[in-house]
């Protein structure tokens, strides 16, 4: 196709907590000069800056990117930032691999960043400016009247039990025990999960990631580049992003045709064919439970109806045949939104390169996948990377 | 076929009315954190130093947009600054006569790089100048909350 | 990047703030708006304030679409035939909701609905809330009907259905 091969080269990023004394700069300048640090490089040495940050209605700050952008390495560089909502933290690594593999950069800094704790009286309020001003939000419609319509709808489908879902959180809370910036890091057991509190039927308190101030942050380079910084870049091999429509209710709720989309892309361009064979790790979209088998599905990495089998049988652990999740997903470590998606691409970085300590799988795996989903729910975006 | 069409009756015009129900509740971050402290407790104005790029900035930053490495120096700046330049507002944010006119100005503390944009008060508006020598006047220190207005306005220096 | 690294970030808590130990500032915004509603939803509006419900007809994909709107976004054509629905239909998705917007609990939930109406496209949706009905008896498949405001109340909004009930 004409593009430049290119490589993540360098990774950082903050601790996850439910309230940072940071600001968005500060915590966008920890996470970037961990990054640029990791792989030796200078702010000098940075041809441009991407951003991804989802909602400005979180941090209280419009034009948040360029608010926090010196804080970003955006100091007199070409400079941009993007939004896809709870996707932009994974289409953060493809805006950045476009500068790189169009030709116009060499060297792109990647940083992703959310603080959602200024907006009160909660976050989660935040949402209601997504929705339709006339139709629904007079309603008081809000996040958690959706996302659990597609939990149950997505489970009736399949035939899954509440239980079936809630390993999902067992699995990803105790793997966040070994990772450094994890928030919500425990160990459970199913029956912990399905007796917590109820918050919008089927959706149960364990069920959902919290909400958090963070930053994550890579560095992209170009095949030339990448080899005289390290000698384990690792490739973009693949990358995939869709969009469905904004009417909500006219969609399939229980199967997100979007993210199948952006993941052929993905696979095409990364020459995939077989998905449940090549792909070794995976780091799907967990906000809710069942979000990652329904992605997992939607990904093709399991078959339709079969993932809640495949978790039971411990094929998704650390040490099964395709460990998902392995940094503790979004449900262990915590859910800024960009910076937690970006966190799941820095982890398929660590894991491939060998360097994510305790919670390294085993058996060297060559390629790993990240996605992410958001939006209006609509948008699908996955990154395939190899070393 | 046009998409637009031309209404007539402007009963027939349809708007729904609402608003965004959040607020916010800001911190001031570690370096900010520390500023607001030295303006709170000891009417202290702070500055932050970047050894390689020789630049004070204020109000302090956790690390130097230039070069990207951390300022670890932390400095007093004084309380007296320069007009780099100004405005005088005739009309309040609600759009009614302001009488008198305020006097806002961007004022650049010595030996730093920023400042803040601030009221300049004990002044007519027709003598502010840009380079006009200004000092911060603060709040008694029972008044201070640990915001930009614990400094009431800047004034003229003596020379 | 093992469980060993000391990552940056500090983490503070609610009390820190209120006691004063960490300081902060306040921002009550006023954004206010006035959303126009568009032809399509203008229109819609109207017929609520009539007591009807009406849906847009694409002459390509045959969808009648509820939203209406003034294009199909699936094949990217205007669209001109207004259509009535009928105020009645079947649930296709539901929750069982106790968490307002702003993620406050209340004790009696709310039964946040997708409900297919009567006269509009399989799988055309229509967001709305279901009432009269212990939340256990839910289910999907369930027959619902639009309870209106009395006329004289209606302003033409989306709450000019109060709810859907069983039928």
């Amino acid at each position: 196709m004409g593009m430049r091969k290119v490589a993540v080269v360098g990774a950082g990023m903050t601790r996850f907590v439910r309230r940072a004394l940071e600001t968005p700069k500060e915590l966008a300048y920890e996470a970037a000069k961990m990054a640029l640090d990791s792989c030796e490089l200078k702010l000098k040495d940075v041809d441009g800056v991407v951003v991804g940050s989802a909602v400005d209605a979180f941090d209280g700050f419009h034009m948040k990117g360029e608010y926090l952008s010196d804080g970003a390495g955006g100091w007199r560089k070409p400079f941009i930032r993007h939004s896809v909502g709870g996707a932009t933290g994974v289409f953060s690594c493809i805006h950045g691999w476009m500068h790189v593999a169009s030709g116009l950069f060499d060297v792109c800094l990647v940083l992703a960043e959310e603080k959602m704790s200024p907006c009160q009286p909660h976050p989660q309020g935040a949402f209601l400016t997504v929705y339709d001003a006339i139709l629904e939000r007079p309603l008081g419609l809000n996040l958690t009247w959706i996302v659990p319509q597609e939990m149950n709808l997505y489970m009736i489908r399949n035939g899954y039990r509440s239980e079936d879902v809630a390993r999902v959180a067992v699995k990803n809370k105790r793997n966040a025990l070994d990772h450094p910036a994890a928030m919500m890091g425990e160990e459970l057991t199913v029956q912990d999960v399905v007796n917590s509190e109820v918050i919008s039927w089927p959706v149960h308190r364990l069920d959902i990631s919290g909400t958090a101030d963070g930053a994550t942050a890579v560095v992209l380079a170009s095949e030339e580049v990448a080899k005289r910084i390290t000698n384990k870049p690792v490739w973009v091999d693949g990358v995939g992003y869709n969009l469905d429509t904004w009417y909500w209710t006219s969609r399939d709720l229980a199967y997100p045709v979007y993210v199948e989309k952006a993941a052929r892309m993905a696979y095409e361009m990364a020459g995939i064919k077989e998905p449940q064979k090549e792909i070794h790790i995976a780091e799907p979209y967990d906000p809710f439970t069942f979000k990652e088998l329904q992605n997992l599905e939607a990904l093709l990495l399991a078959d339709q109806g079969k993932a809640a089998q495949l978790l039971a049988e411990r094929v998704f652990d650390r040490d099964g045949r395709m460990p998902v999740c392995p940094s503790g997903g979004l449900l262990g470590v915590g859910n800024p939104i960009a910076a937690a998606a970006l966190m799941k691409v820095a982890e398929v970085f660590w894991q491939l390169r060998g360097e994510a300590g305790k919670r390294q799988v085993p058996g060297n795996p060559k390629t790993g996948l990240a996605q992410a989903w958001g939006d209006m729910m609509q948008a699908g975006t996955v990154v395939i990377l190899k070393i | 076929m046009s998409l637009l069409e031309r209404i007539s009756k402007n009963i027939q015009l349809r708007s729904w009315e609402g608003e965004f129900p959040v607020q916010y509740l800001y911190t001031f971050g570690v370096a900010g954190e520390r500023f607001f402290r030295q303006i709170k407790e000891n009417a202290k104005i702070l500055g932050a130093r970047c050894p390689q790029c020789q630049i004070t900035f204020v109000p302090p930053s956790l690390y130097c947009e230039r070069c990207f490495e951390r300022t670890e120096d932390w400095v007093e700046v004084g309380h007296k600054g320069e007009v780099y330049t100004f405005t005088v507002c005739y009309r309040g944010m609600d759009g009614l006569p302001k009488n008198p006119p305020s006097v806002l100005a961007l004022v650049k503390m010595l030996g730093a790089e920023g400042g803040f944009v601030h009221r300049i008060g004990e002044i007519d508006p027709q003598e502010i100048k840009i380079g006009m020598k200004v000092e911060a006047v603060f709040k008694p220190q029972a008044q201070r909350k640990g915001s930009i207005l614990d400094i009431q306005y800047f004034r003229p220096a003596e020379k | 990047m093992d469980k060993s690294v000391q990552l940056k970030g500090t983490a503070i808590r609610e009390s820190d703030i209120k006691e004063g130990k960490v300081l902060s500032t306040q921002w009550v915004p006023k954004a206010q708006y006035a959303w126009d509603t568009g032809v399509a939803i203008g229109r819609f509006l109207e017929e609520l304030k009539g007591g009807k419900i009406i849906g847009m007809k694409c002459a390509r994909c045959r969808r009648i679409m509820i939203p209406p709107r003034m294009f199909c976004e699936l094949c990217y054509q205007p669209c001109r035939e207004w259509v009535y629905l009928q105020d009645w239909g079947t649930v296709r998705s539901f929750c069982v909701s106790h968490l307002r917007w702003d993620a406050s609990r209340m004790k009696d939930p709310f039964l946040p609905s997708v409900i297919e109406l009567e006269g509009s496209t399989k799988g055309m949706g229509f967001f709305h809330l279901t009432g009269e009905i212990d939340p256990k008896d839910m289910k999907i498949g369930l027959k619902v009907k639009a309870v209106w405001k009395d006329a004289r109340e209606r302003t033409g909004a989306i709450t000019d259905i109060r709810y859907f009930k069983p039928v």
